[in-house]
């Protein structure tokens, strides 16, 4: 088991935690310690907003080992409102419902699964960026969307709600 | 520094190599350089290559390959650089050979990768990529070259199909190179519905992975004569990285390691892209022809496509690309493709290239990248 490996980057991988350069102070996600575009050190962190619009995207149909579940299932390059650009995947939202400009938010949900006894590696993934001003009380209140079960029997992916600690 | 030449050269077919190991496959292509080149030993071996850790559980490549062939004794080392692992290998060589250190130094190419099964080889090409923020996301290889295709559709206008005639070129060349895995042309109406991999790529856009070896012995120019009377003169190698993820780039559509790489070779060659006559690329995916094509300053920015639909990649054409079949027809056992590209690069120069001869070939390049852009090796090489 990797759990250490897993464990070091949860602030990233549950709540967009980056860094901040103080000196020409550029937002940076993923985390490096070193500004790339004036090299200065760069440890102050910042918690990214989550919002964001879709750069480019597509559909993994053949997965690596610990996804095969998930297929077919969209991977994305989203661009954050601060800034960089992430590696992510899109969920909540069928193939022919996205498209590069598109709206996005940051959900908690399963990345991977390490068989049935292993461990569940959570992090963020992106959904279609909901209406701020449609009842949220309500919506707050209401369980998440969750996709709906694919036709080939495969359940569908564990909605998790709460930040993760 | 000293010059350096190719004295000699050698490759096994690409393919699915299920009666040969990977030790066997590096003997076959080592063997046949040094015969060759009419060497019995050399002073180091370089090998490059990517996956045998995770594919045959094998590493210490270069003590292994140095033992089986009978070389015990002399250095050997292995060299890693995803699926730039080939052409890093020669860069070692070259240094090598360069410096004064050694005089005759074989650099060794080598891929095992169908002993494993679909979803193992998947993983393990995904490890070129960031672990922790593209793996981790469940990206594989095909589909960041997807976003990237993707993309570069969306902001210059390309349709699918205009990507076609990359992978006709590569194919229609490969029919005439006997070390090639697919000896069979395509046509455009096949490129357009061929099964989808990670939209917008199909199977047409996409390299196959496979097995083989392949082999280049170098030596100090100045004694490059007496071994053959068809040296090969290594006049620039150059090798630039970019960030490893793809999210971490300026601008994800620019090769800027390609960039850097091919600036470093001309500067080295003191020569530029309208003297190359051969081009060898690195055609993974068909957006990786085009973005490489702008990347060594071919075409500009936006422009790669374009040689493509125009016909300009054709043996006859302003600059030949994949003229022995290319990743794409030829094969691609990731780590030893870069080593691939030299040989037939050498080949073109040394007009052992047959039907697919490209006239008056004096000047030949060949890029060679690891991951998606963030290791690339630029070598031009020269008939002399």
């Amino acid at each position: 088991m990797e759990v250490a490996r897993y464990w070091r980057t949860t602030k990233q991988r549950y709540q967009l935690v980056g860094e901040k350069c103080p000196q020409c102070g550029r937002r940076i996600f993923p985390p490096r310690d070193v500004c790339p575009v004036c090299g200065h050190e760069a440890r102050t962190a910042v918690q990214f907003s989550g919002k964001g619009e879709v750069y480019s995207y597509s559909v993994v149909h053949v997965a690596p080992e610990g996804y095969e579940k998930f297929v077919p299932y969209i991977v994305a390059l989203v661009r954050l409102a601060e800034g960089p650009l992430v590696t992510a995947q899109l969920t909540d939202v069928d193939e022919s419902e996205v498209w590069i400009g598109m709206p996005v938010e940051m959900v908690t949900r399963v990345l991977r699964e390490d068989g049935e006894r292993g461990m569940l590696i959570y992090g963020y993934k992106f959904r279609p960026a909901l209406p701020v001003n449609n009842q949220a009380p309500q919506a707050a209140a209401q369980p998440m969307r969750t996709p709906l079960p694919k036709a080939n029997g495969v359940h569908p992916e564990p909605v998790l709600q709460a930040a993760m600690p | 520094m000293r010059d350096v030449s190719i004295i000699g050269i050698g490759q096994t077919p690409v393919g699915e190599h299920w009666d040969k190991s990977l030790r066997e496959l590096a003997y076959q292509a080592l063997l046949a350089a040094m015969q060759s080149a009419g060497v019995e030993r050399v002073d180091a071996l370089y090998v490059g290559n990517m996956l045998s850790g995770e594919l045959t559980a094998q590493e210490h490549l270069g003590a292994l390959i140095a033992d089986f062939a009978g070389l015990r004794g002399i250095e050997a080392i292995k060299v890693e650089a995803a699926c730039g692992s080939g052409a890093a290998a020669l860069r070692v060589g070259y240094m090598a050979v360069a410096s004064g250190l050694c005089d005759l130094v074989a650099c060794i190419g080598v891929e095992k990768m169908t002993d494993q099964q679909g979803s193992t080889v998947t993983s393990a090409l995904a490890m070129a990529a960031d672990a922790e923020y593209e793996a981790l996301q469940g990206l594989t290889f095909v589909s960041i070259n997807a976003l990237l295709m993707r993309r570069y559709m969306h902001e210059y206008g390309y349709r699918k199909e205009d990507f076609a005639n990359f992978a006709i070129n590569a194919h229609a060349n490969a029919v005439n190179n006997p070390y090639a895995m697919f000896r069979s042309p395509i046509t455009a109406a096949q490129f357009a519905e061929a099964k989808p991999i990670a939209d917008p790529i199909n199977l047409l856009d996409s390299s196959p992975i496979a097995d083989g070896a392949a082999c280049v012995i170098l030596a100090p120019t100045s004694i490059a004569r007496e071994f053959t009377d068809k040296p090969v003169r290594v006049r620039a190698i150059a090798i630039a990285t970019d960030t490893l993820a793809v999210h971490d780039r300026r601008d994800p559509l620019y090769l800027e390691g390609g960039a850097l790489s091919a600036q470093k070779a001309y500067a080295m060659a003191g020569v530029g892209p309208a003297d190359i006559d051969v081009f060898e690329l690195h055609d993974a995916f068909t957006i990786m022809s085009a973005l490489s094509l702008e990347a060594a300053g071919f075409a500009p920015r936006g422009q790669g496509v374009r040689l493509a639909m125009d016909g300009e990649i054709g043996l006859n054409g302003r600059i030949p690309i994949t003229t022995m079949g290319g990743l794409k027809a030829r094969g691609h056992p990731v780590g030893a493709t870069g080593m691939y590209q030299i040989v037939e690069v050498a080949q073109q120069l040394r007009e052992e290239a047959g039907l697919n001869q490209v006239k008056n070939a004096q000047l030949g390049m060949a890029q060679n990248i690891g991951g998606s852009g963030a290791t690339v090796v630029t070598t031009i090489l020269e008939r002399i």
